[in-house]
């Protein structure tokens, strides 16, 4: 059995590995990926000690640095179930291998948020994408739809009017991004926007070539002809693993104290997944090295 | 290491696409970028080949790969 078992391999999973090497802890990071959502961040300006710095190389150098230390780490393992058993915890991931620990501090950060509709699971990759800035410029010169009304959506529409045929967007709200943002799209002739309409379903053959919206004041639905689905409408946490061991609050996030703890003692989280307040690079590898601090406390604690 | 004919078709916005080829450079395997925003051709035939959209797509000797899946890069380039 592990002393620790660190889930998640984004800033916070990393930090707290390089926290837990250091107080010579048994440690265990098992991750999809590593990264996590810096992998969708080309440019990253404020994370401190770099003014400017692109997404992968921050990753490698996060990456670089836990490696320097003996923990062992299983990454592209995807943990499916987690649980108690006596005196700690246990993962099982998808490929059946079961994993204990004493501890364990769950960094599981957040994933694009899901329209659940009909047709977008099928299109997902075929037409559907959920990382604008990655598959944008492979609709050039075809109609898109932009699903949002924030700031993330604002900025997809900004970058496909520059290379699409056309670009509807289409918010389920009133548009909630900044002013600025919307100022800069109400130049752009090749724009639509429908606002306080609700995607209904995504159409297609071998790849998507349309999606209906319906206008949720007059009821009216109408088919946009697309063949890009950009779906911008924020993030979900990746707590489904612990909500049957802890609360989760009201956005799906995990409730932690100041000192990462959750409601049940020995289970630790940190970054996006918990409820701390602004999501941010540098905020969660601050988080994550707190949990492994205070891991170091109770494993300590339960010594004496 | 043996000689394996390695294509990558990619977006030069896309971080997912640099870590792929940040990793071929790393390992000095040779690689030809595709730059699908510029390309039409080329976006076409990875849509053709890869039955998708998405970027990054890598094909070692034939085999496709969609997404930074370094695990099955490994594999297929060893």
């Amino acid at each position: 059995m592990y002393e620790l078992m660190i889930v998640g391999g984004g800033p916070a999973g990393l930090a707290a590995s390089v926290y837990a090497a250091r107080k010579k802890l048994e440690t265990l990071l098992v991750t999809v990926d590593i990264g996590g959502q810096v992998n969708w961040t080309l440019g990253v300006e404020n994370y401190l000690g770099y003014q400017f710095i692109e997404g992968p190389e921050l990753i490698d150098k996060f990456q670089t640095q836990v490696s320097q230390f003996p923990i062992d780490q299983k990454i592209g393992s995807k943990v499916t179930r987690m649980g108690k058993v006596k005196g700690g915890f246990k993962a099982t991931t998808e490929t059946g291998d079961v994993y204990q620990a004493r501890t364990v501090i769950f960094a599981t950060g957040k994933r694009p948020r899901r329209l659940n509709v009909p047709g977008e699971e099928e299109f997902t990759g075929r037409g559907v994408t959920y990382c604008a800035i990655c598959d944008g410029p492979v609709f050039s010169g075809q109609r898109v739809a932009v699903v949002g009304g924030g700031n993330s959506a604002l900025e997809a529409a900004l970058d496909m009017v520059k290379v699409a045929e056309h670009v509807y967007l289409v918010s389920l709200t009133p548009l909630t991004g900044d002013r600025i943002l919307i100022d800069k799209l109400s130049n752009a002739k090749n724009l639509t926007i429908f606002t306080e309409c609700q995607t209904e379903r995504i159409e297609g053959q071998d790849f998507a070539n349309g999606m209906l919206v319906k206008d949720i004041k007059t009821g009216e639905s109408r088919r946009l002809d697309v063949t890009g689905i950009f779906i911008e409408i924020g993030l979900s946490p990746n707590s489904e693993l612990v909500s049957s061991l802890v609360k989760l609050n009201r956005w799906g996030e995990i409730p932690i104290s100041c000192a990462c703890e959750t409601t049940v003692p020995g289970l630790y989280a940190a970054g996006d997944v918990t409820d701390v307040q602004e999501k941010q690079i540098l905020i969660a590898a601050g988080e994550g090295a707190k949990a492994a601090l205070q891991v170091h406390h109770y494993l300590q604690r339960l010594k004496t | 290491m043996v000689d394996k004919k390695v294509v990558v078709y990619s977006t030069p916005t896309c971080p997912y696409c640099k870590r792929v080829k940040d990793y071929l450079s790393r390992k000095e395997i040779p690689f030809v970028n595709h730059n699908v925003a510029e390309d039409r051709d080329a976006a076409k035939e990875m849509i053709k080949k890869s039955g998708q959209m998405g970027v990054p797509v890598i094909i070692i000797d034939g085999e496709v790969v969609v997404g930074f899946n370094k695990s099955l890069l490994d594999t297929l380039l060893s």
